[in-house]
């Protein structure tokens, strides 16, 4: 079972801060634990989430403005 | 009655609201919704649904193209924005013309120019209404600012033209902060509004909020009174009430005509309503905006009138001239509508979406429930937390306060978190109680309550 990192709660996934800025990670980026790699906006509130374990995305499971659900897997580690 | 179809622009309890007034006028209903709503009340009441994107609402509730879509394959003639995303976008009221559509509200020129704040700033000075002292207009340079800075002081609030509703507003306490302040202000305004034009507002400080609410038909406009809606989190309305006790009559008439007086020198035609600040220690009141639609807090309007608005707005709309003169409109008892938002007080009012497991509806004289709730329904997390409004009316403000609290206690929302322990506590505040609050209020009051709303 690969690592990975899973939405807190449900809503749409961001992977930038805003429309206009790079997004937080890319795949092959390395993550600690605490980094932030998107948001979740849920009911008009943004909340961040955050790497629960070190590693490096090999691979985002979810999309930008993606529609995901609470525990749906946003990013695989290694 | 012109209008035979009617589409629902929106979703939720105003969805809801509008289906149940459209069919007590016959008119058939077309209720348009993202993949997310399909189990929504307001698919179930309607009598057609159209599936119009998936659940993120710039794809869908504020996709122009869709909507209008929508409508020319069912067969509607008139659409209503409900309030919120498209209600005040003039470039939708413009498509739906182009399409041959009825558009329930104003005509896209008092929607372009109330949602210019500087405009409605401008309109209502040659209305004769008062407005906060402030600039004239746009302010371009740091000179201008500086000379009304010179009158009004600070703090000094910086505003964006295209904001409303809450949005875009800064404050600066010192000439530093203001200059610093600014250019950031300008490019976020550029970036959120499309429209880097800012004005400057002296802060009213303890002000009340207090609106006018209006009909027009674009000939004639009447008033329905006031509304006061001064319980606020992040500029955010959490408890309304009809009429507002801290008016003297002398004040209210004239506050009232002066709604009027505006909406009739632009020739306003559907509902409406006008903010205004009120100090009440001087008796003075400002007009800040003008909302082109209906509003969330309505109901309490209709309560101590007994006027239905979402009737009146399609009755005008279908192109008859407003059925009620002024004398027709008096204040009768007091009603309080607070806002159950699916939010948990204990944490900071985090969003709570969930599986509604249970659910007991208040009921009894004098109360009415405005929801999209049904049990078994899973709220999505995509859109406003806005679960319902409860609203109560009685002979007067002390008896709507315990009849709140009787119907608080009634409600049962099961397996979602929810404001309502936030309005039972406040219902039970001896400040609420006198109506000893302002604009700011609220916020000092979850901040000293914050334990023992955690404890609730």
């Amino acid at each position: 079972m690969p690592k990975q990192i899973l939405s807190p709660l449900p809503g749409t996934f961001y992977r930038r801060p805003a429309p206009d800025q790079p997004m937080y990670k890319n795949e092959g980026d390395s993550v600690a634990v605490g980094d932030v790699i998107g948001l979740i906006e849920v009911m008009k509130s943004f909340n961040e989430v955050k790497a629960t374990e070190a590693g490096k995305i090999v691979k985002f499971l979810a999309e930008n403005e993606d529609a995901v659900m609470a525990g749906q897997p946003l990013a695989e580690l290694a | 009655m012109t209008i035979k179809k009617l589409l629902i622009a929106n979703r939720g309890e105003i969805a809801v609201r509008i289906i149940r007034a459209a069919r007590e006028l016959g008119i058939k209903t077309v209720q348009v919704h993202s993949t997310a709503d399909a189990e929504s009340l307001a698919v179930k009441l309607a009598d057609e649904s159209v599936a119009i994107g998936p659940p993120q609402a710039a794809k869908s509730y504020l996709s122009i193209p869709a909507i209008i879509d929508a409508a020319k394959k069912t067969g509607a003639d008139a659409v209503h924005p409900g309030y919120g995303f498209l209600a005040e976008n003039a470039e939708f009221a413009d498509a739906c013309a182009v399409a041959a559509l009825v558009f329930v509200g104003p005509s896209a020129n008092a929607i372009r120019m109330m949602g210019d704040k500087v405009a409605a700033r401008e309109a209502a000075m040659r209305a004769g209404v008062p407005t906060v002292p402030g600039s004239d207009g746009r302010v371009d340079d740091l000179e201008t600012a500086r000379r009304v800075i010179a009158e009004t002081g600070f703090p000094i609030m910086i505003k964006a033209a295209a904001g409303g509703g809450g949005r875009g507003i800064r404050i600066a306490t010192t000439q530093e902060e203001f200059d610093r302040l600014v250019p950031q202000a300008k490019a976020e305004a550029l970036a959120a509004f499309g429209d880097g034009g800012l004005y400057l507002e002296k802060v009213i400080e303890r002000a009340r909020h207090i609106e006018v609410q209006i009909l027009g038909d674009g000939h004639r406009a009447i008033h329905c009174f006031e509304r006061e809606c001064s319980l606020q989190r992040r500029r955010q309305k959490v408890w309304e009430e009809a009429p507002s006790v801290s008016l003297p009559e002398s004040v209210r008439r004239k506050l009232c005509a002066s709604a009027v007086s505006l909406a009739e020198s632009v020739h306003y035609s559907g509902a409406g309503t006008l903010e205004y600040l009120y100090d009440d220690a001087s008796g003075d009141f400002y007009f800040i905006e003008m909302n082109t639609r209906i509003q969330v807090e309505h109901p309490v309007t209709e309560f101590i009138t007994g006027v239905d608005l979402v009737r009146e707005m399609l009755r005008i709309a279908g192109g008859e001239k407003l059925r009620l003169k002024q004398s027709d409109i008096a204040i009768k008892g007091h009603a309080i509508e607070v806002r159950i938002n699916a939010e948990d007080p204990a944490q900071n009012f985090m969003p709570a979406p969930g599986t509604v497991a249970t659910l007991r509806v208040p009921g009894g004289n004098g109360v009415r429930f405005d929801t999209l709730l049904y049990q078994g329904y899973a709220i999505p997390p995509f859109y406003d937390s806005l679960l319902g409004k409860l609203i109560v009316w009685d002979e007067d403000r002390p008896a709507a306060i315990a009849r709140l609290t009787r119907a608080l206690n009634e409600l049962e929302i099961g397996g979602v978190k929810t404001t309502r322990p936030l309005h039972l506590a406040l219902a039970g505040d001896p400040s609420v109680q006198k109506a000893d609050f302002h604009t700011r209020w609220l916020e000092g009051w979850l901040e000293a309550n914050a334990t023992k709303l955690a404890a609730e």
